[in-house]
């Protein structure tokens, strides 16, 4: 079913067609964890893995589109050129993406869109990073012009204060507990303990919480996402050059949609890392906000809509930002997120299970990989391969996230 | 050492000399606002105009939400020792249409908040600089009553 796309942006651009499908051949990722070893290292195991279960060799790889990362020198800069050095030159053409959390998400669309234009067959996306420990910081340097630089020196505003204005936001104005978000992490560390890419694999309880500090109130550390190291990687072609490959078209995971969507101004929510939201005072507010219209455009793409949706790995930064997150996707109405996690409807085995990879919240975040994985999660779970944590019957999945100043990414996958 | 003067760790977000007030940009096209002030291109996509200037932001409003953080921010945060937790609310400013997010005033927590409460533009010491010149911050403080003394 279709959603009502009348409001916000024309639609034109992005018209509903199977002409713009593209299968999804292999997926591979590195487990995350936190070792400190050279990014370089778990992306060509994420590589060679995704290469194996596409049954495709290197050489063949027409086009390979890297998801950069900011914290790893030069080579993180050029993340297609450096894997493609990796993995061995071979004349390839590539690209090097970032967009913060999005960056994965805008490696897949640099490949989705070369593939589409008919300038490559098969493509290969990979994103991997290494963490350092803690808070991620702003990058080196004294940057006064830089808003992130500004933000923390000015106003110690982590990233967890913000997922906390957030939460304090849903208590206050929704009548949230944060019980309630302790619930996410108890459902989402019930999945990952069976995902053997997790990095945290141990079921929480909600007496857990009560021993977990408090980072941000009302968030402890429970609540919030670490920092990981991790790889993930696609091969990603054309359904004509799967066809050849395959002889059929049947049970082939399809990209149906991706979506790297601006807020629309003026944006009146205040969101990671703005110091101030855009002024609302001449301008009227667009219908949809920011994240609600990631979704909607996604939707619109793949000419489906929330009730289609099977299952979703969506951006936990927080627990408490998951239940936006239902939200936002259209699973159930502004304010009543966190019934759904109450009532099971998100755990495995739910009406529509959100983060059956574990999330974020099992994973921790490795920026330029995190996209990628979401998108290498909700391949297997239509495939029926994610054993211990599988979706029954699952057809249609969705990936969102957010990266900071304005990045929205969504991906919509189907078999 | 104790000086008047106040040397602000930014310059041009607010003004050092009481009443205390955060300072926008104003667009002289369409007259939209713009927090932190800026110059140069106007944020509005409707708006072609690159004269932005500055201008006061009202002194007042009102709790949009708020935090109280229990970790020591990563430099270049210039953290105390021993560190002490610290609030940071996001105000709503009803005429300018802005939310704007700032340390609240030193020894106001969270507990002490809530989401709609008034409060005002004051300054505060953020750190001390090489030069041991204290360079200070705007931070939101609960509103004196009005007219009464603050």
């Amino acid at each position: 079913m279709g959603v009502d796309v009348g409001a916000g942006r024309p639609s034109g651009r992005c018209l509903v067609s199977d002409d713009r499908d593209l299968v999804v051949l292999g997926a591979g990722m590195h487990p995350w964890g936190k070792w400190g070893r050279n990014f370089v290292e778990y992306g060509l195991v994420a590589a060679r893995e995704a290469l194996a279960d596409a049954d495709v060799a290197w050489r063949d790889i027409e086009f390979v589109a890297g998801a950069d990362t900011i914290r790893n020198g030069y080579p993180g800069f050029v993340a297609g050129s450096t894997f493609s050095q990796a993995l061995g030159w071979t004349g390839a053409q590539i690209s090097s993406s970032y967009a913060a959390c999005a960056s994965g998400a805008q490696a897949l669309q640099s490949a989705r869109a070369q593939l589409l234009a008919g300038f490559a067959d098969v493509a290969m996306v990979i994103g991997a990073d290494t963490t350092p420990k803690g808070f991620f910081a702003p990058v080196g340097g004294e940057r006064k012009e830089d808003p992130d630089w500004q933000r923390f020196h000015l106003l110690g505003a982590t990233n967890p204060s913000f997922f906390a204005l957030n939460a304090r936001r849903r208590i206050d104005v929704f009548g949230d507990t944060p019980d309630d978000f302790a619930l996410v992490k108890v459902k989402n560390s019930k999945a990952g303990v069976h995902n053997p890419y997790a990095r945290f694999r141990k079921e929480f309880t909600l007496e857990d919480f009560a021993s977990s500090p408090i980072v941000s109130d009302p968030l402890r550390l429970l609540d919030v996402c670490a920092t990981s190291d991790g790889a993930a990687a696609l091969i990603i072609c054309t359904p004509e050059y799967a066809k050849r490959k395959l002889g059929t078209l049947e049970g082939t995971v399809r990209i149906k949609a991706v979506a790297n969507t601006t807020p629309t101004y003026p944006q009146v929510r205040l969101e990671l890392p703005d110091i101030a939201t855009d002024s609302w005072a001449v301008v009227t507010p667009p219908t949809h906000g920011f994240k609600d219209s990631i979704a909607r455009n996604a939707y619109e793409q793949a000419g489906l809509g929330p009730d289609d949706i099977d299952l979703a790995e969506v951006y936990d930064l927080s627990t408490a930002l998951e239940l936006d997150w239902y939200e936002n996707l259209g699973l159930c109405e502004v304010g009543e997120g966190a019934k759904l996690v109450r009532d099971g409807v998100t755990a495995i085995g739910g009406r529509v299970p959100v983060n059956p990879s574990g999330g974020l919240s099992s994973f921790g975040e490795a920026i330029p990989a995190q996209a990628i994985a979401q998108v290498c999660e909700l391949t297997w779970q239509l495939q029926g391969r994610a054993e211990g944590h599988q979706v029954e019957g699952a057809r249609v999945g969705l990936a969102i996230n957010q990266g900071l100043f304005g990045h929205g990414s969504c991906t919509i996958v189907t078999r | 050492m104790t000086t008047k003067e106040r040397v602000p760790a930014v310059d041009g977000w607010f003004t050092t000399e009481e009443p205390y007030t955060l300072i926008g940009a104003r667009c002289g096209a369409c007259g939209t606002y713009v927090f932190p002030p800026r110059s140069g291109a106007c944020p509005n996509p409707d708006c072609a105009s690159t004269e932005l200037e500055p201008t006061p932001l009202s002194r007042r409003g009102r709790i949009w939400s708020y935090t109280e953080n229990h970790y020591a921010p990563p430099p270049p945060y210039v953290a105390a020792e021993p560190f002490e937790p610290y609030a940071l609310a996001a105000v709503e400013l009803e005429e300018e249409g802005l939310v704007i997010l700032g340390q609240v005033a030193k020894g106001v927590m969270a507990a002490d908040l809530e989401i709609g409460m008034e409060v005002e533009v004051d300054l505060q010491v953020l750190f001390t600089d090489d030069e041991g010149v204290d360079r200070w911050v705007w931070t939101w403080a609960p509103a004196a009553p009005q007219g009464g003394a603050s």
